[in-house]
C-alpha cells in the first residue's frame, strides 16, 4: 500500500471475489461502484434498506437489510458472480461477517478502502436531500473507525487490500480484473493426466515413453498433467521430482500438489513433521541433491496451486478429489480438501481415516481426475476416476488421455513399499454402488440435450414417472433408453380418411427432406432390446450379475414377467447377431435394439379383454336382437325411419371394428407364434447408432433376420419415396392403400437420413439446438382406415363422425415428440460415451416423465 | 343398448294396456333427446295376446369423449368415459337407466291419466337386455332380482368366439320374468339395478343422488338382502370422480402409453386390504408390534418408509416421544390420502411440525432420509421385484444409515391358514414375492452383514407352532452405535 501520489493507481480483483468497500458515509463508495462495476454486481446497504422498510435511510432497519445484503450476496458467490457490497463497512464487525461470508462460499474477500477527508464527507452528505440533517459526529466516527482499522484489514483476513486516498487518488484508479490461479479453462490440451508416482521414476520414465514423450516433450504438442504425490515411499524421489519440474517448467506439463508434496514443502521450510508414510526415504535421498536443487524444489512446491480448471470447464484435475461446489475456488478448505480429500472422521482398523465416498454424491458436469486413493483399477465413477493404481505397492503407473478418455498404463517393476493396508477390492462405488440419488430425477427438471438444448421436465410429471419407475420399470443399469412417442400425419382432408400419406410426404417435403422410407407398422407392441454377447460382458459394461441383457416395454417394463422367456428371446436374438458376424463388425460387446413384439395381443391382454373384445362381445350380443325387433316393427306397418337403416350400418361397423382388432391377436404357445420385428439399431459399445441412415439400418437387420433361424424374427417391409417426384408418391400412397386395404396397421414415414434438420434454421424455437435449423420430426405414422376403429371407435368413419373428429390438434403431440426425441437421442449419445449412469437415467427418466404430459392420447 | 319389456294379456286385459301403461303408442316409433344421445321407443309386437315394448338409445361416442374438456389435451378426468372404444353405444348401462326414467317417467312414478287403475295392478311381464354388464356375474344378478319376486335367467356372453381362451366377458344376456310385479315396480329395479350391476366407476352423479335412491327404492330396497351392496355401489361413483380427476390424470397417460389397463399401475392404494381376521386385524398387531420396538429403541426421529395411507404415522403422532415423524412413499396419491387422514391442514403448528410427508422412492439414494434414529420399512420390500431390492437395500441401510430398521413382511408359510387365500396364491395381486421365515432371515442377515447391522427376529400375530407367525419382522441396529453412544456420554 503505496502511498506516493500517481496517476492511475491500478488495482487487480479477482474475477470471483467478494469485495468489500470501506469508507465514511459520503466518501463516494456508489460512484466508485458505480464506474467499475457492473450494476448487477453491487449490493449497497441503503438499496436493502429500503426494500425492507420503504427508506434507505431507516437505521432501524440496519438489521434485516444486512440480512437481506448477506442472503443475496450468498446466492450470488454460491452461482460463481463476484460481488461488491457498498456499505459504510468501518467497523471490524461488519467486516467479519463479510469475510465468513466469503469463506462460506469459498472465494476470496477484497477490501478497497476509499480515505477521503470528512470535509467532502460532510459536504457531499449536504447536497443530498435524504442525508442534509446527518449530524457531522456520525461522519467524524466513521472516519475514527475507519483510520483505527486500516492497519488490521489483511490480518482481519483479506486477500488483498487496497487503501485510495482523497479524491484525486479515487478518481484516477481503475479496476483490473484478474483471473484466479486455479482457472486455465483456456487451455484445450489435449492432455495426458499421470498418477500418483511416488518416487517410481523408472516406471515414470516408461509411463511417458509409452505416451509418446520423448524427453519429457511429446511432438504432438499434449501437455502432461500430474495429480501429486510424486515424491515419498519409492526408489527415486529425486528422478521423478527433476523430470516433474524441467516438464513443468518448459511448460510441457502441469502439476497439482499431493499431501506428500505438501509435508514435504513444509519440511524443507523448516516446519516439524513427522518422518511417517516414506517420507524419510525422500529425505534420506535428497541427502546428494546440491543445496541449489533443494531450494528449486522448495520454490517448485511452494508454488504448487491446489487444483486446475481445464479444457473450458470440462476437466477438473486435482490430487484428492473436489466436489463441484469447490471448483474454482480459492479458500483454505479447498486447498486442504484438493490435497486430502474428504473424511468421514473416523478411523479404520489400521489407524488410516475413513474416506468419505464423496465421488458417489458427484453429479457435476466437469470430469473431476485425481488421485490419492489407491485403487486395483482406474475406472469412471459418475464422472470422476481415480489415477492412483497403486504404483509403489507393485500395482500399476495410469495415465488418461484427455479427451479421449483413454487409460494408458505400465506395471510397475516390483513391490517399492508395503502398504498399509490391502487395496480396496473395488474401485470406489463398485459394481453394485452405482447409486442414483432422487436428486437425479426429481422435482422440476431442465435435461440438456445436444440435439434441442434444454428440455424440461415438470414437478407432476416427474413424480408420475417416479412411481412407474420405482414401482415397475427394471433395473436401471439394464434400462438405457426409453423410445420416444411419434405423432400422425396431418389430419387427411380425403374423403372417409383421417389418416393418408399425402399429408406426411407433403410434410417432409416442406421440410425439406427429399428421401423418404415407408416402413410397415407391425401391430405389436413396442419393445427394447438390451442383448449383450454373454452374461460376463453386460456384467463388464452394465454391472449386473445374471442377465445377459433385458427386454422392456416402453415404460420401461419388464415385457415378460418370466426372465427364463426374456433370456430365451434374447438367446435367439445373440445367435442371430453372432450368425450374421455383428458383433466384429460393429465392434462391440451388446447392442441395444429398437423393436415391435407380436402379437399385440400377448401384452395387451388386459386391454383387450377389458376394452376392446368387450366392445366386441356387447355390440355382437346387441345387435341381432335390436335389429330383429326393429324389423319386427317395420313389417307391423311401424314407420322406423331412417333407425333400421342407421342400425344395420352400426352393425356392420361394429362387426369390421372387431375384424380389425382380431388381426392383431393370435395364440402363442410358449415362444410358437411370438415375433420380433426390428426396426432400429440404436447403439453398440461407443457408438449411438441413431444417425445412422435407415437404409443402412435396414441391411443391418436384414442380415439378421437371415440368420435367425428361429423364426423369432420378422422382417420389416418398406418402400423408399422421393417427396418431390409425384409418381413416387403415388407409388407410396398405392403401397399403402393395398397393405392397409389387407387390414394392415400402417406404415411410419421417415427421413432416410434419420437424424434430420430443416433447412431453414429458426434457432427461436424450443425444439431447435445447434445453429443448423430445427429438428424434423424422426418419423410420421399414418395408420390404415381400418386400423383406426380401434382408435377412434367403431363408428369414426361415419361422416359426421368423421367432420368432428378432423379437428385435433397435433402441435402439442409435435413438440412432445420432438422432445422426447431430443431425450432419447441424449440418453443414447450418454450410454455410448460411457457417462455415468444418472446422466444416462436422467434423460431416460425424462422420456417417460413426458410421456405423463397431457396430450390426446389418440394420436 | 336396447331394451325390451313384454307382456302377455287377453281380452279382458289385453297385452297393449303396455302402451297406456308407458304413455307411448304402440302404432308409432317415437324418438326423445337424452343428455347422450337419442332415445327411440317402438313395439316390435302389438296384439291383444302379447305386446312388446323396445327402448333403444343412440349414444353420441364422439360427444361423449369430447364433453367439456380442452383442446386436444386429452384433459377428460374420466380415462374410461374418454375412450372412442367404448361399450357405452351397446351395453345397457347407467346411461340406460337414465333415458329409461327420462322416457317412461309417468310409467316409473306409477302413474296413468287415462287409466289410472291400469298401473295398481301387477301383470306377467318378460324384460329382456341382451347385453348387461354385471359385475358380479350371473350370481349376483341372481341375488338382486330375484328377492324381488322375478325369475331371472343370466346367460353369459363370450369375450370372442374366436378366441374360447379368454372366456366370457362382463356381460350377460338378462331376461326377468315376473307375473306379480307391476309396471312401475319392474321399471325401479331396473332404474336402480342396472348402474348397481354395471358398477362402472365413471358416472356422472349429481348431488341428488341419494333422494333418487330412496324414491326409486321405496317399497323394496328397505328388505332387500343385498340391500348394503346395492347401495354402497350405487353411491360410490360420486367420490370415485373427484378422486380420478385430481390425482389419477398422469399415471394413466403413462398407463396408456403402455397398453396397459390403468388399474395396472395406479394400484398403490389397496382398494381391499389383506386377508383380515376379526377382531384385531393384522394390520392392527403389526402397528403395535412396530410401536413396541421402536420405543424399546429408544428412537425419537423415525422414518416411514412406504407409509402408504399414513396408518403408522398416525400412531407415531400419539406418543410424543418421536419428536420427529417423516413417512415417505412414492404414491402421490397415497400421500393425498395419508394428508387427509392425518388432517395435516388443520393441525396446529407444534403437532405439524412433528410430521412431514414426502414423495421419495427406495430406488434411489436420498439425502433428505439421512440422520435418523429409526426407519420402519413395514409390508414394502414384498412390492419390489427382487431384482430391485439391493437399490432399497442400499438406500436405506447404506446411505441413510438409520441406528435403527425394522422390517415387515407376509410369511408364506402362513398363507394356508387363511381360508379365503387359494394355494400358491400370494395375499396381495401387488405382491411381487412372500418368503418362508428361512428365506427372509437369509435375506435379513446378508444385508445386515453387508451395511454393519445386528439383526434379530420377532413373530407378528399368533405364533403358529408349525407355519409360524402371519407377518415376520427383522430389527436391525446399526453395529456402530455403541461408540456413538459412548461418545456421546464422553461429550456429555
Amino acid at each position: 500500500m503505496t502511498e506516493t501520489q500517481q496517476e492511475g493507481r491500478v488495482l487487480p480483483v479477482t474475477d470471483l471475489s467478494l469485495v468489500v468497500l470501506v469508507g465514511a458515509s459520503g466518501s463516494g463508495k456508489s460512484t466508485f461502484a458505480r464506474r467499475h462495476f457492473k450494476p448487477t454486481e453491487v449490493i449497497s446497504s441503503d438499496f436493502c434498506r429500503g426494500l425492507v422498510s420503504d427508506d434507505e435511510n431507516d437505521q432501524g432497519a440496519t438489521r434485516d437489510a444486512f440480512d437481506v445484503l448477506h442472503y443475496i450476496a450468498g446466492k450470488r458467490l454460491a452461482a460463481g458472480r463476484r460481488t461488491v457490497v457498498d456499505a459504510t463497512s468501518v467497523q471490524q464487525d461488519s467486516r467479519r461477517q463479510l469475510i465468513e461470508l466469503a469463506k462460506k462460499y469459498d472465494v476470496l474477500p477484497v477490501a478497497i478502502v476509499l480515505d477521503v477527508p470528512e470535509e467532502v464527507c460532510a459536504e457531499r452528505n449536504a447536497a443530498r436531500t435524504d442525508r442534509a440533517d446527518m449530524p457531522r459526529r456520525v461522519i467524524q466516527r466513521h472516519i475514527r473507525e475507519l483510520r483505527r482499522s486500516l492497519r488490521h484489514l489483511e490480518r482481519e483476513g483479506f486477500r488483498k487490500v487496497h487503501v485510495l486516498r482523497g479524491t484525486e487518488q479515487i478518481d484516477g484508479a481503475t479496476v483490473v480484473t484478474e483471473k484466479r490461479f486455479n482457472d486455465l479453462t483456456h487451455l484445450t490440451g489435449p492432455f495426458d493426466i499421470i498418477g500418483d508416482i511416488h518416487g517410481c521414476s523408472a516406471e515414470l520414465q516408461s509411463l511417458l515413453g509409452k505416451l509418446g514423450y520423448v524427453d519429457g516433450v511429446h511432438p504432438d504438442g499434449r501437455t502432461a498433467v500430474f495429480v501429486g504425490d510424486l515424491v515419498d515411499r519409492g526408489p527415486d524421489s529425486p528422478g521423478v521430482l527433476r523430470r516433474v519440474m524441467s516438464m513443468v517448467g518448459s511448460g510441457h506439463a502441469l502439476c497439482v500438489p499431493g499431501n506428500h508434496e505438501n509435508k514435504y514443502g513444509r519440511y524443507l521450510k523448516g516446519r516439524k513433521v513427522q518422518h511417517t508414510h516414506g517420507l524419510a526415504e525422500t529425505i534420506a535421498q535428497m541427502e546428494g541433491e546440491s543445496e541449489e536443487f533443494k531450494a528449486e524444489v522448495r520454490r517448485f512446491l511452494d508454488g504448487l496451486v491446489s487444483h486446475y480448471v481445464l479444457d473450458g470447464g470440462k476437466l477438473v484435475v486435482c490430487h484428492a478429489g473436489l466436489p463441484e461446489k469447490y471448483h474454482g475456488r480459492t479458500s483454505g478448505r479447498v486447498r486442504s480438501h484438493a490435497l486430502y480429500g474428504d473424511t468421514t472422521g473416523e478411523t479404520d482398523e489400521f489407524g488410516l481415516p475413513v474416506r468419505y465416498p464423496w465421488a458417489e454424491d458427484y453429479r457435476g458436469r466437469a470430469a473431476v481426475v485425481y488421485g490419492h486413493t489407491p485403487v486395483p483399477q482406474a475406472s469412471w465413477l459418475n464422472n470422476t476416476i481415480c489415477l492412483d493404481t497403486g504404483a509403489v505397492f507393485g500395482g500399476r503407473l495410469t495415465a488418461l488421455r484427455w479427451p479421449e478418455r483413454e487409460l494408458v498404463d505400465v506395471p510397475a517393476e516390483r513391490v517399492w513399499y508395503e502398504p498399509t493396508r490391502p487395496l480396496r477390492a473395488e474401485a470406489p462405488g463398485g459394481l453394485d454402488g452405482r447409486p442414483l440419488d432422487l436428486a437425479d430425477v426429481y422435482g422440476r427438471r431442465a435435461v440438456e440435450t445436444r440435439h434441442a438444448g434444454m428440455v424440461a421436465v415438470r414437478e407432476e410429471n416427474a413424480a408420475a414417472a417416479l412411481e412407474v419407475m420405482s414401482r415397475f420399470a427394471i433395473d436401471p443399469r439394464l434400462l438405457p433408453y426409453l423410445p420416444p412417442t411419434m405423432a400422425p400425419t396431418a389430419t387427411s382432408r380425403v374423403d372417409g380418411y383421417l389418416e393418408h400419406p399425402e399429408e406426411a410426404f407433403a410434410q417432409y417435403a416442406r421440410d425439406g427432406v427429399e428421401r423418404v422410407v415407408c416402413e410397415e407398422k407391425h401391430m405389436g407392441s413396442r419393445a427394447v432390446a438390451l442383448v449383450c454377447r454373454d452374461a460376463e460382458a453386460a456384467a463388464k459394461r452394465f454391472g449386473v450379475q445374471g442377465p445377459t441383457g433385458s427386454l422392456y416395454t416402453r415404460t420401461g417394463r419388464p415385457f415378460f414377467d418370466d426372465e427364463q422367456v426374456t433370456e430365451e428371446i434374447l438367446a435367439r436374438l445373440r445367435s442371430a447377431v453372432t450368425d450374421a458376424g455383428l458383433w466384429d463388425e460393429l465392434a462391440t460387446d451388446w447392442l441395444l435394439v429398437d423393436a415391435e413384439l407380436m402379437p399385440w395381443s400377448l401384452k395387451a391382454a388386459g386391454l383387450l379383454r377389458g376394452q376392446y373384445a368387450a366392445v366386441g362381445a356387447a355390440s355382437g350380443a346387441v345387435f341381432p336382437g335390436a335389429l330383429g325387433a326393429l324389423e319386427a316393427a317395420a313389417a307391423r306397418g311401424v314407420d322406423v325411419g331412417g333407425l333400421l337403416e342407421r342400425q344395420r350400418e352400426r352393425a356392420a361397423d361394429a362387426a369390421a371394428f372387431t375384424a380389425a382388432y382380431r388381426r392383431y391377436c393370435w395364440i402363442t404357445d410358449g415362444l410358437d407364434g411370438v415375433h420380433l420385428a426390428p426396426f432400429q439399431l440404436l447403439a453398440v459399445q461407443g457408438r449411438s447408432l441413431a444417425a445412422l441412415p435407415h437404409d443402412e439400418q435396414l441391411a443391418l437387420i436384414d442380415r439378421l433376420v437371415e440368420h435367425d433361424g428361429t423364426r423369432l424374427l420378422r422382417t420389416t417391409r418398406r418402400l423408399y419415396v422421393d417427396t418431390g417426384d409425384p409418381e413416387s408418391v403415388r407409388a407410396g400412397v398405392d403401397w399403402w392403400l393395398e397393405m392397409t386395404g389387407r387390414g394392415g396397421e400402417g406404415m411410419v414415414v421417415k427421413p432416410v437420413g434419420a437424424v434430420v434438420r430443416s433447412g431453414s434454421p429458426r434457432s427461436s424455437e424450443a425444439e431447435s439446438g445447434g445453429g443448423e435449423g430445427r429438428l424434423v420430426q424422426p418419423g410420421i405414422k399414418c395408420r390404415g382406415r381400418e386400423y383406426l376403429r380401434i382408435i377412434y371407435g367403431p363408428e369414426y368413419t361415419r361422416p359426421d363422425n368423421l367432420a368432428r373428429l378432423r379437428q385435433r390438434f397435433l402441435n402439442h403431440k409435435r413438440s412432445l415428440a420432438l422432445r422426447e426425441y431430443a431425450l432419447g437421442l441424449e440418453a443414447l449419445d450418454r450410454l455410448a460415451e460411457g457417462e455415468p449412469l444418472w446422466r444416462v437415467h436422467e434423460a431416460v427418466f425424462g422420456v417417460l416423465a413426458l410421456e405423463s404430459e397431457p396430450v390426446d392420447p389418440r394420436l | 343398448m336396447f331394451l325390451t319389456i313384454s307382456t302377455r294379456g287377453d281380452a279382458a286385459h289385453p297385452a297393449t294396456d303396455l302402451g297406456y301403461l308407458l304413455h307411448k303408442h304402440p302404432g308409432k316409433a317415437q324418438k326423445f333427446s337424452t343428455s347422450h344421445g337419442t332415445a327411440h321407443v317402438f313395439y316390435p309386437e302389438a296384439d291383444e295376446q302379447r305386446c312388446t315394448a323396445a327402448l333403444l338409445l343412440e349414444i353420441d361416442t364422439v360427444a361423449l369423449v369430447r364433453r367439456g374438456k380442452g383442446k386436444g389435451r386429452g384433459g377428460a378426468p374420466d380415462a374410461a368415459l374418454a375412450q372412442y372404444v367404448n361399450d357405452r353405444p351397446y351395453a345397457a348401462s347407467s346411461l340406460l337407466a337414465v333415458a329409461l326414467s327420462g322416457v317412461f317417467s309417468s310409467a316409473l312414478r306409477g302413474v296413468c291419466a287415462a287409466r289410472p287403475e291400469l298401473p295398481q295392478r301387477a301383470r306377467p311381464l318378460r324384460v329382456e337386455v341382451p347385453a348387461l354388464p354385471a359385475r358380479g356375474g350371473p350370481g349376483l344378478v341372481h341375488r338382486l332380482f330375484e328377492p324381488l319376486g322375478w325369475q331371472a335367467t343370466a346367460e353369459p356372453v363370450p369375450l370372442d368366439t374366436e378366441f374360447p381362451a379368454w372366456g366370457d366377458s362382463r356381460y350377460v344376456r338378462l331376461v326377468l320374468e315376473s307375473e306379480r310385479l307391476t309396471l312401475a315396480e319392474a321399471l325401479r329395479h331396473l332404474y336402480v339395478l342396472l348402474p348397481v350391476l354395471d358398477d362402472a366407476k365413471h358416472y356422472w352423479v349429481s348431488s341428488d343422488e341419494v333422494d333418487k335412491l330412496l324414491r326409486a327404492g321405496e317399497g323394496w330396497l328397505p328388505g332387500h338382502p343385498e340391500q348394503k351392496l346395492i347401495t354402497s355401489r350405487y353411491l360410490s361413483r360420486r367420490w370415485s370422480l373427484t378422486r380420478q380427476a385430481t390425482e389419477r390424470l398422469e399415471l394413466v397417460r403413462l398407463a396408456e402409453a403402455d397398453d396397459s389397463e390403468v388399474e395396472e399401475i395406479d394400484n398403490a392404494v389397496a382398494e381391499e386390504t389383506e386377508t383380515e381376521e376379526k377382531p384385531t386385524p393384522l394390520a392392527v398387531r403389526r402397528r403395535e408390534a412396530i410401536l413396541a420396538a421402536l420405543r424399546e429403541s429408544g428412537a425419537a426421529r423415525v422414518l416411514d418408509l412406504g407409509c402408504g395411507q399414513g396408518q403408522l404415522v398416525q400412531e407415531l403422532l400419539k406418543d410424543t416421544r418421536f419428536t420427529e415423524i417423516v413417512g415417505l412413499d412414492v404414491s402421490a396419491r397415497a400421500l393425498t390420502i395419508a394428508a387427509r387422514r392425518l388432517k395435516l391442514d388443520r393441525m396446529g403448528e407444534r403437532q405439524a411440525s412433528r410430521v412431514r410427508l414426502l414423495q421419495g422412492s427406495l430406488a434411489y439414494t436420498d439425502k433428505r432420509l439421512k440422520g435418523y434414529d429409526a426407519a420402519v420399512l413395514s409390508e414394502v420390500i414384498e412390492h419390489l421385484d427382487l431384482p430391485r431390492l439391493p437399490a432399497l437395500e442400499y438406500a436405506v441401510f447404506g446411505a441413510a444409515r438409520p441406528r435403527t430398521v425394522l422390517v415387515t413382511t407376509p410369511n408364506a408359510e402362513y398363507n394356508v391358514r387363511w381360508e379365503t387365500l387359494p394355494a400358491g396364491h400370494v395375499r396381495h395381486g401387488d405382491h411381487r414375492f412372500e418368503w418362508t421365515r428361512e428365506e427372509f432371515r437369509a435375506w435379513a442377515a446378508r444385508v445386515a452383514e453387508l451395511h454393519g447391522y445386528d439383526v434379530g427376529f420377532a413373530p407378528v400375530g399368533p405364533d403358529d407352532p408349525e407355519v409360524g407367525p402371519p407377518t415376520q419382522m427383522a430389527l436391525f441396529h446399526r453395529n456402530d452405535t455403541g461408540n456413538d453412544t459412548e461418545k456421546e456420554a464422553k461429550a456429555a
